[in-house]
């Protein structure tokens, strides 16, 4: 699970331990039946945390403001579903992907010319923005009170979505696999070894003549995507729309999920949200007040002893045996 | 004279503050020439303008034939001119071999491409290897620039350039921070450089410099005070006056 890079000398394949994560998802399909629900967000957030892993871990994008397109892809498959009577799960994922792909596209093209503070703020201004827009445009998105009434057809016709969500769970699972593959064939790619190139050194990349600046709009619209789609799924398997999507909170959170997890590893993105949602899932049962106050010392201690998180954490107890042995 | 790089009345100002008056340099296809001066002369200016990274408050830089002041720096990459930096500008936590197959992949257009590993790219990882052999940094290949002696990391510098195949090529300052045996390294590293390639060096190492131009530039405050062959200028008072003092060289 070591900090996965792309290449000119890196060997692409899949590694044994890679498989992992997939099979810890399906044995806990079999094994928790009663947590798939939470199982089911916490798939969901992984992949919103890979598209996040994608721009801040590999291209060095600082965002403060993913949920805009986190929250526009949630609000397209609900609005899809809701008003516009189109129930197709297919159809809702593929409007919620295009939407963030559009929004990525235009805000990345206008925000990627600053860098730093300046851009940090402009991805905070585009989820402030959107969040005001959902708010007042009640008759479209439900304004305050969400957006309910949210129908979802059986998957490929076949497979309806279950109280004790079982397709819900597979469905996550296997959108989250094709996000997977995708991140980490890009990760491999040429492209992917050139952006790592612009975030450890973006001076040096305009001097061999890449196009940094075009290179990073293209990540950020497949980044956005991803998180579109992501978005599309959390409507899909809670039915229910909130303006908690698009708020900074969301983004935030996010963000926690993927230092904890370790940022610009892929598998950061597995391991952050898991440990931040059953975290926050059983310190806000044995502390529903003050279960916040949990989260924030996980983090403390991962920023100040681990700053490659949790994998990192891992990485290094793993490298002291193999020097031990 | 057939020229591979021109200035012409190439002027930088930051508002009172002129840098650069009036330019006029002219370099020659395949030429060895260096520009010195003393410190605040304008010299990285002068790289900066050339290269993109500052545009010129008037003036025009013509490369070959054409007329590249409006263009950006891929742009001018991407017609043949490549620069080093005077303080190392590598991908520190990458090997040595990605640092040079990264810029092969841009010339030879492979940098976006996404549906093929990177390593799959056997073409450009058998040129960066080549090119790494050709400087004697083969065995340094897989090595991160992190963990790499600087006197290499500046080869990694010219390695990088060489890999954009540029026509003209600005080293600034190579040699700088190298212990004296690595800096012969780098001499004979330039020695052996293609001779289709023009070179402007920038540097500071008088030795290097008499020994490797065939003409040199002296620029100060900003203006060309004279430009003459290492002879020629290791003759000229004025030069001595303002930059040499009284060390001879010719």
């Amino acid at each position: 699970m070591s900090r996965h890079a792309g290449g000119y000398n890196a060997d692409p394949r899949v590694r044994r331990i890679e498989w992992l994560p997939w099979i810890v998802a399906l044995a806990a399909f079999f094994l928790l039946p009663e947590y798939l629900s939470l199982g089911a967000r916490i798939l969901i957030y992984v992949l919103y945390a890979l598209s996040l892993d994608l721009i801040l871990g590999y291209a060095g994008i600082i965002t403060l403001g993913h949920s805009a397109y986190f929250g526009l892809g949630a609000y397209v498959a609900g609005i899809l579903a809701a008003k516009v009577g189109i129930t197709d799960p297919m159809i809702q994922l593929a409007a919620a992907a295009a939407a963030g792909a559009l929004l990525g596209l235009v805000t990345g093209a206008i925000i990627l010319r600053t860098r730093a503070l300046t851009l940090l703020m402009l991805t905070l201004a585009i989820t402030s923005v959107l969040l005001e827009i959902a708010n007042k445009a009640t008759p479209l998105t439900g304004g305050a009170d969400g957006l309910s009434g949210v129908v979802v057809a059986p998957v490929l016709g076949l497979f309806k979505f279950d109280i004790f969500g079982k397709t819900a769970y597979l469905y996550c699972l296997v959108v989250l696999l094709a996000g997977w593959w995708l991140v980490r064939r890009v990760i491999y790619s040429p492209f992917g070894t050139s952006l790592t190139g612009v975030r450890e050194n973006s001076l040096r990349m305009h001097a061999i003549g890449a196009p940094v600046y075009w290179r990073l709009v293209l990540v950020y619209t497949l980044s956005a995507t991803i998180a579109g789609v992501a978005g599309g799924l959390l409507t899909q398997t809670n039915q229910f729309v909130g303006l908690n999507v698009l708020s900074f909170e969301s983004a935030g959170e996010l963000l926690v999920m993927l230092i904890l997890g370790g940022v610009g590893r892929i598998y950061g993105a597995f391991v952050g949200p898991v440990a931040y949602l059953i975290a926050q899932d059983l310190l806000a049962k044995q502390f529903p007040e003050y279960w916040y106050f949990g989260i924030g010392t996980m983090l403390v201690l991962v920023v100040m002893f681990a700053r490659g998180g949790i994998l990192g954490i891992l990485d290094a107890a793993l490298a002291r045996l193999r020097r031990k042995a | 004279m057939n020229l591979a790089l021109e200035t012409r009345a190439l002027c930088k100002s930051f508002g009172a503050l002129t840098v650069a008056d009036k330019i006029d340099f002219r370099l020659e296809a395949g030429a060895r020439h260096a520009l010195i001066g003393p410190n605040g002369a304008g010299k990285t200016t002068f790289v900066n303008m050339l290269t993109g990274v500052l545009a010129p408050s008037s003036g025009t830089i013509v490369l070959g034939r054409e007329d590249i002041t409006a263009l950006g720096q891929a742009k001018r990459v991407k017609r043949g001119l490549g620069r080093t930096f005077q303080i190392n500008a590598l991908f520190r936590r990458l090997s040595v071999l990605d640092n040079v197959a990264l810029g092969v992949a841009e010339r030879r257009g492979v940098g976006f491409r996404m549906l093929r590993p990177a390593s799959a790219h056997a073409e450009v990882r058998a040129e960066s290897m080549a090119l790494l052999a050709t400087l004697g940094l083969a065995e340094d290949a897989d090595q991160r620039i992190l963990d790499l002696p600087y006197g290499k990391q500046r080869l990694v510098e010219i390695a990088i350039a060489l890999g954009l195949k540029p026509s003209v090529l600005l080293l600034d300052e190579p040699a700088a921070g190298v212990p004296s045996l690595e800096s012969d390294r780098i001499l004979q590293v330039l020695d052996k450089l293609p001779k289709d390639i023009a070179i402007l060096i920038i540097e500071h190492d008088m030795d290097l410099v008499f020994r490797f131009a065939q003409r040199i530039t002296v620029l100060v405050q900003g203006e060309v005070l004279v430009e003459g062959t290492p002879e020629e200028i290791g003759r000229d008072k004025r030069v001595h006056q303002v930059y040499l003092g009284e060390q001879r060289y010719a």
